[in-house]
């Protein structure tokens, strides 16, 4: 499924919640062994998760899989073969892959130096800028690929200055992906850079080596696992990109994503489609072992210190420069595009004006069934929905993996990440074909875009709660426990309360990124009741200025109303007053 | 015990344990308890409060318990003592319900407490590091277990009041927990635990982490809040000098054994092992034979006390009872080194036969480094251990 943002769910890794622990010298309580009770809750708390995702992920990606390969009872393997040998499949495969090394090594070097100024350098305005950088992070696929479009495309704002189109190129679509993975590096990377003590390059120093050398030799060592997850992060994003592609990609480029759903949506062609989603899925798996792997090893420990203690005031000429330059490099990269997008959805026929936004108001003269408008209200009632949904699922999940043993955790972790892997253009149309009979005919129900929407949040919730639940001192709750609260009532007592702010941060981000799920919603939600980034979708599909200009518009809604999400979020994650 | 039973202390509790505070004192004082006399408070028969009988803790394939056996009687205060790894504190959670035991039993009031969850126990702890909870403040933190009994409001903020008083805070309730020094969120935890009038008081490390000065006030004001309360209390810790302190009672533990159990008079006087003296900081430790009313070590003939047993055994001699004299009048031994320690003065002394020595003299008549000296021996400082331990 287009993983989106999810995983990035981890941003600063599991150490930006160290200030929570502090673990003496010897006091680590002695591990307690397996005890029934225990076990017998978490196989409870894992229930509920297990059977949402078998019933609305299992089932579906499966039952749409087998309906490819196989046809009338019998295995079509040699239809595989032949899918897999195709000219046309293995120059998407190419294109998938090369492309997303391309976004990776782009924004990997876009980044770093942005990494570096956020970590070490306080300057004003830096809350602010630290926000506008994670604006795409929560942006829409679709708006992502509207704005670019309104920058680089035909009739675009470099087309129109110096003729200069882009969408043509493959340009356009790493652009895109830098402009969306520019944070999952800077939040990555730069979080944990924060976090390093400066003084350990010091020491380096001291002990003779040189600036360069200490950076190399002392602080890369200690970001490489981080960089390594933020580099795979990115490739995978990049790996399964849709809409990005889907908008900007043209006729000419396609990945994997784009040509499942070009298979499934427009040429019925289920069992290549099948065979698309296997291959992008083990593709996937295998990005995600490595992963795993770095996660792993990102665990071992560093010392960690307070990120406001590391920032100081950019001194001399060349970091003043280098501090501008980035600044620079954000508002061109990432200012620009959203500053186009909303021009052109003032710049109508007869001048600036709400021309389009007006014309979201009305059919179009039954161009569409409703309103374009329409889509705000659905969009929000369902993203409000798939955000309790994926709340309470993913915080089950996480309350389950809260203590960390035995295979059957680690395997149920791995299930839950298993969205990420598949395909969303899959999941959509699977939901079509297996949720339409009893006992679940859903196929009707406005709630099937809600739940498709809620398998992206859930990996997201999991991954932002998992860290902070983990680094509550076990013995807090024994503390709770010997003063005479049973487990449920320490859970709520102690555990909540400081988990409260990763809930609603992490709701914050299941809504974003419900509100801007595009693949599996552009097939299941209803013509009469669109989403957002589906509207937007439809109406870039159709010739016409009116058209075009209404897409900015909406775009535009789209992109404030994730704004708006994001601050409110960012307001709660810096506001540190007392709790922690 | 039903949860909405709050866990008073001792069926002969009144309600308000605190109020009741002096008066139990001046009862347990009137039956004689002092330091040296803890046991004689409990004349009931059956008045162990906490009895375990063989429990057994095994981690993988280390044994963190090995069948341990002890005894705490209401009223009175034990010091586990040990160094890291001994076990002391997994003896801890065990007794709190926060650790399964692989064998034996525990029991409190003479009721066997397997399946007894931590939460209906109905004890109090008091963790190494405190442990109170960041997102409360000091009256959150002590009122929190008069919250979970279901104390009424009211009753719950004077009690509060009264106990932030009680620990020498009074008014601190609406302060934050990160505001505290380290030894004011040791009064709250101690609050805290005390609050639901636990019937056994558990210490871990109470005042490990605190500096040398605060450590001493407060092992003196520990020791007087118990014996006022008629607090129970089984604490563990590393530092002898905080269960001596402390201890009615104290066990010494070694690699998930108990070593030796007694007054902390006894414990320091008569070491049971050559691992208890060496734990309590005695280095002049020697493989001895004892015939008569002397013991041949490698350091010559040593008196020992009267009614020694003969044959092999361990001998300490305490650094006090290494006299020095004029080089040709004892033992022949060249001063090594000279540790100042404010009233006396340590010397290392190396004999010309047989290990180092360590003699404690005044600070008047303390050789230089490097000076001959002899050395004969006090047989009152001698004390006969048992062989091989």
């Amino acid at each position: 499924m287009v993983p989106d943002r999810a995983a990035v769910a981890d941003p600063a890794g599991t150490g930006a919640q160290a200030p929570l622990k502090t673990p003496g010298p010897g006091t680590a309580p002695p591990r307690s062994r397996k005890r029934a009770g225990g076990t017998g809750t978490r196989l409870a708390l894992m229930a509920v998760p297990a059977v949402f995702f078998g019933v609305f992920f299992g089932y579906p990606v499966v039952s749409i899989v087998l309906r490819g390969l196989r046809e009338d009872g019998r295995w079509q393997l040699g239809r595989a073969a032949a899918v897999l040998s195709d000219p046309r499949v293995l120059d998407v495969l190419w294109f998938t892959g090369w492309q997303a090394l391309a976004s990776t090594a782009l924004t990997l070097a876009a980044a770093l130096p942005g990494s570096y100024v956020f970590a070490r350098f306080a300057f004003p305005g830096k809350q602010v800028l630290r926000a506008v950088v994670v604006v795409p992070f929560v942006l829409p696929t679709v708006v992502a690929g509207s704005a670019f479009l309104a920058l680089l495309g035909r009739g675009g704002m470099l087309d129109e200055l110096w003729g200069l189109r882009l969408d043509t190129s493959v340009w356009a679509i790493l652009l895109a992906h830098v402009f969306f993975n520019y944070a999952v590096v800077v939040r990555t990377v730069g979080g944990l850079w924060a976090q390093l003590d400066p003084r350990q390059e010091e020491a380096a120093r001291v002990l003779g080596a040189s600036r360069f050398a200490a950076w190399r030799r002392v602080t890369l060592p200690a970001l490489a696992p981080a960089l390594a997850a933020a580099a795979l992060m990115v490739f995978l994003f990049t790996f399964t990109s849709f809409g990005v592609v889907q908008i900007l990609g043209g006729p000419r480029y396609a990945t994997l994503e784009v040509e499942i759903y070009r298979q499934t949506a427009q040429l019925l062609e289920l069992p290549t489609a099948a065979v698309l989603t296997l291959l992008q899925f083990a593709a996937v798996a295998a990005v995600l072992g490595v992963h795993a792997w770095t996660v792993r090893r990102r665990e071992s420990t560093l010392r960690l210190v307070e990120p406001a203690h590391t920032a100081r005031r950019p001194r001399g000429a060349g970091q003043w420069a280098l501090l501008w330059s980035n600044v620079a490099l954000i508002a061109l990269l990432i200012l620009l595009p959203l500053g186009v997008l909303v021009e052109r959805s003032l710049d109508g026929p007869g001048g600036y004006g709400l021309t389009f936004y007006r014309a979201l108001g009305s059919t179009g003269g039954g161009t569409f069934s409703v309103a374009p408008l329409e889509a705000v209200g659905n969009s929000l009632a369902y993203a409000a929905v798939a955000t309790v949904i994926a709340l309470v699922v993913g915080g089950l999940a996480a309350t389950a993996l809260t203590r960390r043993a035995g295979r059957l955790v680690r395997g149920f972790d791995a299930l839950l990440m298993l969205p990420l892997g598949t395909s969303a253009v899959t999941v959509g149309f699977g939901f079509l074909i297996a949720l339409d009979e009893p006992p679940l005919n859903l196929r009707s129900s406005w709630f099937l875009v809600p739940l498709a929407q809620a398998l992206v949040g859930v990996p997201f919730v999991v991954r932002t709660m998992l860290p902070v639940l983990r680094a509550v001192d076990a013995r807090l709750r024994e503390a709770a426990a010997v003063l005479g609260a049973s487990p449920l009532r320490a859970w709520r007592e102690v555990d909540l309360p400081l988990v409260r702010r990763a809930v609603l941060v992490a709701a914050g981000f299941a809504f974003a990124v419900s509100l801007g799920e595009f693949g599996a919603t552009v097939f299941i939600a209803r013509a009469d009741n669109p989403t957002l980034p589906v509207a937007v979708a439809r109406l870039l599909g159709r010739a016409g200025e009116l058209t075009y200009g209404q897409a900015m518009a909406l775009s535009t809604i789209l992109m404030l109303v994730c704004a708006v999400a994001l601050l409110t979020l960012e307001r709660l994650r810096t506001d540190r007053s007392g709790e922690f | 015990m039903a949860p909405s039973d709050p866990p008073s202390g001792p069926p002969s509790d009144p309600p308000s344990g605190l109020a009741a505070g002096p008066a139990r004192a001046a009862s347990a004082s009137s039956a004689g308890a002092g330091p040296a006399a803890p046991g004689s408070a409990t004349a009931r028969p059956g008045g162990a409060l906490l009895r375990l009988e063989g429990v057994t803790v095994r981690f993988g394939g280390h044994a963190a318990l090995d069948a341990v056996d002890l005894e705490v009687r209401e009223h009175e205060t034990v010091c586990v003592l040990g160094p890291s790894g001994s076990g002391k504190s997994t003896l801890l959670r065990v007794v709190a319900g926060l650790q399964p035991v692989d064998a034996g039993r525990v029991l409190l009031s003479g009721r066997d407490q397997s399946g007894v969850p931590a939460h209906r126990r109905g004890l109090g702890l008091m963790f190494q590091d405190h442990q109170l909870f960041p997102q409360r403040d000091v009256a959150g933190n002590v009122g929190f277990g008069l919250r979970m009994h279901k104390v009424s409001r009211a009753a719950t903020e004077r009690r509060v009041g009264d106990l932030l008083e009680l620990v020498g805070l009074p008014g601190a309730g609406r302060r934050a927990v990160g505001s505290l020094s380290g030894g004011e969120q040791q009064r709250v935890a101690l609050a805290r635990a005390l609050a639901p009038e636990p019937r056994l008081l558990m210490l871990d490390e109470p005042l490990g982490q605190l500096d040398r000065t605060l450590r001493e006030r407060l092992v003196v004001e520990l020791r007087r809040l118990f014996q006022r309360l008629g607090t129970t209390v089984l604490a563990v810790t590393h530092d002898q000098g905080e269960a001596f302190a402390l201890a009615d009672r104290v066990v010494v533990m070694r690699d998930g054994r108990i070593a030796q159990t007694g007054t902390p008079l006894e414990v320091w006087c008569r070491p049971a092992s050559e691992f208890v003296a060496r734990f309590l900081g005695f280095e002049n430790v020697v493989p001895a034979t004892v015939h008569g009313g002397t013991a041949g070590t490698a350091w010559g003939k040593v008196p020992v006390p009267a009614g020694a047993p003969a044959g092999a055994c361990r001998l300490l001699v305490r650094p006090t009872g290494v006299r020095l004299v004029r080089p040709l009048d004892g033992l022949r031994c060249t001063v090594t080194a000279r540790t100042f320690r404010g009233d006396h003065v340590t010397l290392l002394l190396a004999p010309v036969d047989g290990p180092p020595l360590e003699a404690a003299c005044a600070l008047r008549d303390a050789p230089e480094t490097g000076a001959e000296v002899g050395v004969v021996f006090d047989a009152d400082d001698v004390v006969v251990l048992a062989d091989g331990g």
